[in-house]
């Protein structure tokens, strides 16, 4: 019997958590905020939301076997990207072009650089960034809540004054009243998908702090006609930028596994956000701002790899 | 005189309990039949056995010894014949001269065993050497070399290790309960001969009942209350771990590759300052252990004393066997434990526990690939980023694993315990430092050409 006892390196027992339970629980914190976009927008979009899913794991699923990988598209990740894919289209996308930016997503931004870890942006928006250039139209085409304008906040504020009358007050910002994509429609709900991803210990909160608060603090100084006049609150609440914060630079694989480095890609992604929306002629900023940070992500923690406990040395 | 500390340090993991045996008093274990004892219980240098096959020997008598500094010798814990001596391989997997003994049950003490006489540190610390004291708590260095650290070296602070951090096990926590006054008169007499400042004694916030039976003890005496303090810690894996500990207690922290007295700390096991107490009073060298006897497989979970060299297979003979097929056996906790190969191996100086884990909590789950989520970053007490030494580990990139501090790891185990993908940092780490050595006897080899 003795030759069979188990020789295995300590340590001898594990927690309970795995990749699959993370990713259910960000798939959980995501679900009111898509709610309030099927509730704002229509049916259409929980029509767009399941297409994106499925040709998401439809995606994993084949080409883990074309690359003959194993299988994984049970830890649920291919699912997680479809979703966020899915939450930054509008509502009226055709759709063959998500199907289409949905296997973009998996096979060339994840797959084909590994798999999950290994890509160095964020699938999905990689994704939307290579959508938006494929198909512009198609992929600013918003529908407001009760209302017929076309344009999100944000687009109106870049068309100038004479549109700002239309402007939607905070409280249908904060609520859900407004146009834009699917999943940033109302920040209450994503906040709430926030709250319990911080409460699970899904994610920390010093990519969100740092991000958001870098971002309040250049559209106050920056935005307005005025230094220190910005309307902080107002973009905060308006375009990706509470989707992007929480759920989306947050993202495993695409952000600094250190404290430091977390900080620093938290205020880069605020710092960015902020130059692109106030001073490009590109209304949203997250996406560009995100996927920039993605690529330095290597770089940060290279410079900052942290001393041991009690060290002064930095080599051994 | 009890202090709370809040402050604990950064990192660690929340693991659980399961103090099944915390209101389990000692059991003593007869004697077995055989007890195999391996002449390297501590870490330094093997002794030497100066008895030979066919000799009788008492217990408490010399069997092994060694001249260099670092080293304890070793005595025999039963009365008996000495059946063979031979080379044996151990707990860890390493190849140890070891002597054989054929008990005869009478248990006779040799005539050697008295109560030391000491008038002062030098002569205290020539007889705590014979006594073959070394770390009860898991490491195993000699007492004697740790309590005379080297000149220069100004040591003003004493911790006591009984924070216990590992799950099941409560030997420390039973010492406490059973020989309080030990505890302390052996802190005392510490505290006499080496003229130390501070005394900490640290307790998880898990054990109130450990808690209270010392500080209660420690204030009674007006001529140590104020040095002899109880902290009570904050129940978090690794605490007793010697750098949080020191750091918890007294805000001190030990740079990488250096040791406690560099910042003016030594740390001592609660049971071996207990039984410094004891062998003042008795002469009695270290011939018994109380290890923790627990996990899921075992039949009758107890605290057992158990005379050094028996085998695995008869401590858990004396707990009512298995309840289940083990499958995974553990000497030490299940966090930093060494999985034995075979129930034969012997129980050592330095053995606090024996688990045993059936078919389903041995499983370990199979390794995905890292999400890069943080959490080892997170957890570890060293500040390390076991993901990336993970990684250059099995590419066997060495240069890596030197910038990202491979070497600073204490294997707490806390990475693996958090990693969701399952991955085995611990075990590569490990690798990783082999892989150190292994580059720098290479450089060493090249340089002296
Ligand atoms: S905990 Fe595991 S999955 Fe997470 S970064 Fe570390 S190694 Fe990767
Ligand atoms: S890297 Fe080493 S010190 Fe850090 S948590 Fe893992 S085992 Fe513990």
């Amino acid at each position: 019997m003795e030759n069979g006892l188990l020789m295995t390196s300590s340590p001898h027992i594990r927690d309970n958590t795995n990749t699959r339970r993370l990713m259910a629980d960000v798939i959980i914190a995501l679900l009111p905020a898509c709610a309030a976009g099927v509730y704002f927008f229509g049916l259409r979009s929980l029509l767009v939301l399941l297409v994106t899913v499925a040709a998401s794991v439809i995606a994993e699923y084949i080409t883990r076997i074309l690359l003959k990988r194993e299988q994984t598209v049970g830890d649920m990740s291919a699912a997680v990207t479809g979703l966020i894919l899915g939450m930054n289209l509008p509502p009226t996308i055709p759709l063959w072009i998500a199907i289409v930016g949905s296997v973009f997503a998996i096979v060339i931004v994840k797959q084909l650089f590994g798999g999950i870890g290994q890509n160095f942006v964020n699938p999905a928006l990689a994704a939307r960034v290579f959508m938006v250039i494929s198909w512009p139209v198609q992929m600013t085409r918003w529908i407001i809540p009760d209302a017929v304008s076309s344009a999100t906040p944000l687009g109106l504020i870049k068309e100038g004054a004479s549109a700002a009358e239309e402007l939607p007050g905070y409280f249908e910002l904060f609520i859900g009243k407004k146009g834009g994509c699917i999943g940033e429609v109302s920040a209450a709900v994503l906040l709430i998908g926030a709250v319990y991803l911080v409460a699970r210990r899904v994610i920390t909160l010093e990519i969100p702090l740092t991000y958001i608060g870098s971002f309040a603090l250049l559209t106050w100084i920056f935005g307005g006609d005025r230094l220190f006049s910005g309307d902080a609150l107002y973009h905060v609440l308006s375009g990706g930028l509470i989707l992007g914060a929480f759920f989306m630079a947050t993202d495993y694989t695409t952000s600094p596994v250190n404290r430091k480095g977390r900080l620093i890609f938290g205020i880069g992604c605020g710092v960015l956000s902020a130059i692109i929306r106030l001073f490009s002629n590109y209304p949203e900023g997250v996406s560009f701002a995100i996927l920039i940070m993605n690529t330095l992500v290597p770089l940060i923690e290279r410079y900052t790899i942290p001393r041991s406990f009690g060290g002064g040395k930095s080599v051994a | 005189m009890l202090f709370t500390k809040k402050a604990t340090f950064r990192g660690g993991v929340p693991v659980p309990h399961w103090k099944n045996t915390a209101e389990a008093e000692t059991l003593q274990m007869g004697v077995p039949s055989k007890v195999y004892i391996p002449m390297l219980q501590h870490i330094g240098a093997p002794c030497t056995p100066v008895v030979n096959k066919g000799d009788t020997v008492k217990v408490g008598q010399v069997i092994g010894t060694s001249d260099k500094l670092i080293s304890a010798p070793i005595h025999s814990s039963v009365s008996g014949r000495v059946t063979n001596v031979a080379p044996m391989v151990v707990f860890n997997g390493q190849s140890v001269m070891t002597v054989e003994i054929e008990t005869d049950g009478l248990q006779e003490v040799h005539e050697d065993v008295k109560p030391p006489v000491f008038n002062n540190k030098e002569e205290f610390l020539e007889q705590l050497k014979k006594s073959g004291l070394v770390g009860l708590g898991g490491a195993g260095f000699p007492t004697h070399v740790k309590l005379a650290p080297p000149p220069g070296k100004e040591v003003d602070t004493l911790i006591i290790n009984g924070s216990e951090c590992e799950p099941y096990i409560t030997s420390d926590y039973r010492e406490i309960i059973e020989n309080s006054w030990n505890i302390l008169l052996g802190v005392y007499t510490l505290v006499d001969l080496f003229g130390f400042k501070n005394v900490w004694i640290g307790i998880e916030d898990n054990k109130p009942e450990a808690i209270k039976v010392l500080s209660n003890i420690a204030a009674k005496d007006d001529k140590y209350s104020d040095v002899v303090k109880v902290v009570k810690l904050k129940s978090r894996y690794p605490q007793g771990a010697e750098k949080m500990l020191i750091y918890a207690c007294t805000g001190r922290k030990v740079p990488p590759g250096k040791l406690p007295a560099d910042v003016g700390v030594i740390v001592m096991n609660i049971n071996s300052v207990s039984f410094i107490r004891e062998y003042i009073r008795t002469g009695m060298p270290l011939v018994k252990k109380r290890v923790t006897v627990d996990g899921p497989a075992v039949k009758n979970p107890a605290n057992v004393e158990v005379p050094i060299g028996t085998p695995i297979a008869d401590v858990f003979e004396f707990c009512g066997g298995f309840r289940s097929e083990p499958v995974k056996v553990l000497m030490g906790g299940p966090m930093m434990g060494v999985a034995q190969y075979s129930l034969q191996y012997p129980v050592l100086k330095h053995t606090n526990a024996l688990i045993a884990l059936d078919e389903k909590s041995a499983k370990i789950p199979p390794e995905g690939p890292c999400i890069r989520c943080g959490r080892c970053v997170d957890v570890c007490p060293m500040n390390l980023m076991p993901l990336h030494i993970n990684r250059h580990s099995l590419h066997g990139d060495v240069e890596a694993l030197e910038k990202y501090h491979a070497n600073d790891c204490m294997e707490c185990g806390c990475c693996s315990y958090v990693c969701p993908a399952k991955r085995h940092l611990v075990q590569s780490i490990r690798l990783a430092k082999a892989q150190l050595r292994q580059a720098a006897t290479a450089a060493a080899a090249k340089g002296g050409k």
